[in-house]
């Protein structure tokens, strides 16, 4: 089983539908079809062992994933917001590869690695202007690795997780019914093409027959004005850009956002600010909730538009609580937590998220994470409600364990936040003598307020939380750094406090 | 059968690609399906003849079969004599 089965699929049902609107140009699926079949040739002329892209959202990501499938070449989206070095380390990792993208950067960067170097406009007209061959060509069958992501490394050094035909087909299958979405339906792609959530909207979109449209680089005004233009129905967003759209309308108001029946969101902690509003501003959408990791081929668990609004219509907390949470798990992945002896645990006890199911790879290059059933460890720290509701804490490497108690940041941050002068906040592990690790927060100032004393915040933990959450080091800072999908960096922060 | 394998019906244009499969013989309009189509075509059995849609999954009463429709035609879809049915699906909020 191949991936291009998607876009093939397509391209047979409805070859001169529009399948794709980037920077002005329409391509159909018929279109596309042929110029990943171009770039099936280009692949194969170059010998690489790797496809890459070091570029925004282009037409470039769609030819290159399914060219790259066809030749049964590993495609590997890389992250061009990372440094020289760390690039040119992952660049030696895939080499010899056909790279896409910014061709300055990559020969001086890994001029000596052997890669085959393209600009977008090169690749994406080589692949059109290449017929294949008269004698039908042999795709490959698709039983090996489809795509290579290098993990963000929030944590630690980048791991090369991969995503085999089967995973992303299965994940694919499970979720998305073929031909489904209307005539007129439009997905706002704006994630990147690094990320999952970028691939996964375009394989989804492509079965639904659900025309792509790329917004390269983010911004809300960019965002807003194509919705109104090509009358988008479906978007995709991490919660920082949410939050952007939602003061870019309170700013200059919304109008032609009236198409907008679905708007999904993951990637990061939504704050509950930010939903609430959302809702409010755009009471026609439908929202959801996903939650997923890049080892998982994307979604595993979700909240529909129905539990949103149910949520925020009610007066019972457990109901309006769950405009926090994960959702339930999709039908076609099993969850279960569990605890340090990897035992499984009940409603409302926190441990880690583990979750199986055919969409789930587990596996890296250098080996399978998956215990011997099949599970896949989430790294992810969570408790399950007991209608089924997943909860996250955060991510199992962040608690702090102080003198043997374990400690979620989430919880002690969501305190720190109830006060009036604190605009964010992070926890963490500071090393401690007396406890082994002990709570260190740093903190960011709400705009024109005084700086709170810290036995004020201290106090306010503690008449909240058992007094082993009160933190012993405060600092306060600019802002906090989070990468550029939302995603806090704990490290970073932590660095800050231990020095 | 392996999963992902092509078979083309003998008796109409209908594709399908395995998804699952056990040993019995998958047909399509009546006649067995193979992964090359035959220089006679074989004639559309009238039981089998309500034909099958784009990107539907056919599936059998114990799940052992699973097969999806990557090209529709005039046949429909049985293993060993018994019919396949279309598989039912919950439809998901768009979630990416």
């Amino acid at each position: 089983m191949n991936i291009a089965l998607l876009l093939e699929m397509a391209a047979e049902a409805a070859p001169d539908r529009v399948g794709l609107v980037c920077e002005g140009k329409r391509w159909t699926y018929g279109d596309l079809l042929a110029a990943a079949r171009g770039a099936f040739e280009l692949i194969r002329q170059s010998d690489a062992q790797y496809v890459a892209l070091l570029d925004e959202s282009s037409e470039a990501a769609v030819i290159a994933v399914f060219g790259a499938a066809l030749a049964g070449v590993p495609y590997c989206p890389l992250n061009y917001r990372l440094p020289d070095a760390d690039l040119a380390a992952l660049l030696g990792r895939i080499a010899p590869a056909l790279v896409i993208g910014d061709e300055e950067r990559i020969t001086r960067l890994a001029g000596d690695q052997g890669h085959t170097v393209l600009s977008r406009e090169e690749f994406s007209l080589k692949a059109q202007e290449t017929v294949p061959a008269e004698d039908a060509r042999e795709y490959d069958p698709g039983e090996g690795v489809a795509i290579q992501l290098f993990t963000s490394g929030t944590t630690a050094a980048p791991k090369a997780a991969i995503l085999r035909h089967s995973n992303l087909l299965g994940y694919i299958f499970g979720t998305v019914e073929f031909g489904t979405a209307d005539e007129g339906d439009a997905a706002l792609v704006v994630v990147p093409p690094y990320h999952i959530a970028g691939i996964s909207a375009l394989l989804s979109s492509i079965y639904s027959l659900r025309r792509i449209v790329m917004l390269p680089a983010f911004s809300p005004e960019g965002w807003l004005s194509l919705v109104a233009d090509e009358q988008v129905s479906n978007a995709f967003v991490v919660p920082t850009m949410l939050a952007r759209i939602i003061e870019a309308m309170e700013r200059a108001g919304a109008a032609g956002i009236s198409s907008l029946r679905a708007i999904a969101y993951g990637g990061g902690k939504m704050p509950l600010e930010v939903i609430r509003k959302a809702l409010e501003l755009f009471p026609e959408a439908g929202f959801t909730n996903a939650y997923g990791l890049t080892e998982t081929s994307s979604t595993v668990a979700l909240l529909g538009p129905d539990d949103h609004r149910e949520a925020l219509a009610s007066q019972d907390p457990a109901i309006r609580a769950r405009l926090t949470s994960l959702g339930k798990p999709i039908p076609t992945v099993e969850i279960e937590i569990r605890g340090e002896d990897g035992e499984t645990l009940g409603p409302g006890q926190p441990g880690e998220i583990y979750v199986r199911g055919e969409q789930v790879s587990g596996e890296y290059k250098e080996k399978s994470a998956l215990d011997a059933q099949g599970w896949f460890p989430t790294r992810d720290a969570g408790y399950m409600d007991e209608h089924g509701y997943l909860f996250l804490s955060g991510r199992a490497d962040d608690v702090i364990v102080r003198g043997g108690e374990n400690m979620s940041p989430g919880e002690i941050e969501d305190v720190l936040l109830t006060h009036p002068a604190v605009a964010d906040a992070c926890a963490c592990a500071i090393p401690s003598v007396e406890w082994g690790e002990a709570v260190g927060v740093a903190i960011v100032l709400r705009d024109g307020h005084e700086m709170p004393a810290e036995p004020d915040l201290k106090d306010l933990v503690r008449a909240r939380l058992r007094s082993s959450r009160v933190p012993e080091k405060i600092v306060f800072l600019s802002e906090l750094p989070y990468n550029e999908m939302g995603k806090l960096l704990r490290r970073k922060v932590k660095d800050v406090l231990a020095g | 059968m392996k999963p992902g394998t092509r078979l083309k019906s003998a008796a109409c244009d209908t594709e399908v690609m395995v998804i699952r499969a056990a040993d019995g013989t998958i047909e399509c309009g009546g006649a067995p399906m193979d992964e090359a189509k035959p220089a006679d075509a074989a004639p559309l059995a009238a039981d089998f003849s309500a034909g099958t849609l784009m990107g539907k999954r056919y599936v059998d009463a114990d799940g052992k079969y699973e097969l999806l429709c990557v090209k529709p035609g005039k046949g429909s879809l049985s293993v060993d004599g018994v019919a396949l049915v279309v598989k039912d699906a919950k439809p998901l909020p768009a979630s990416d």
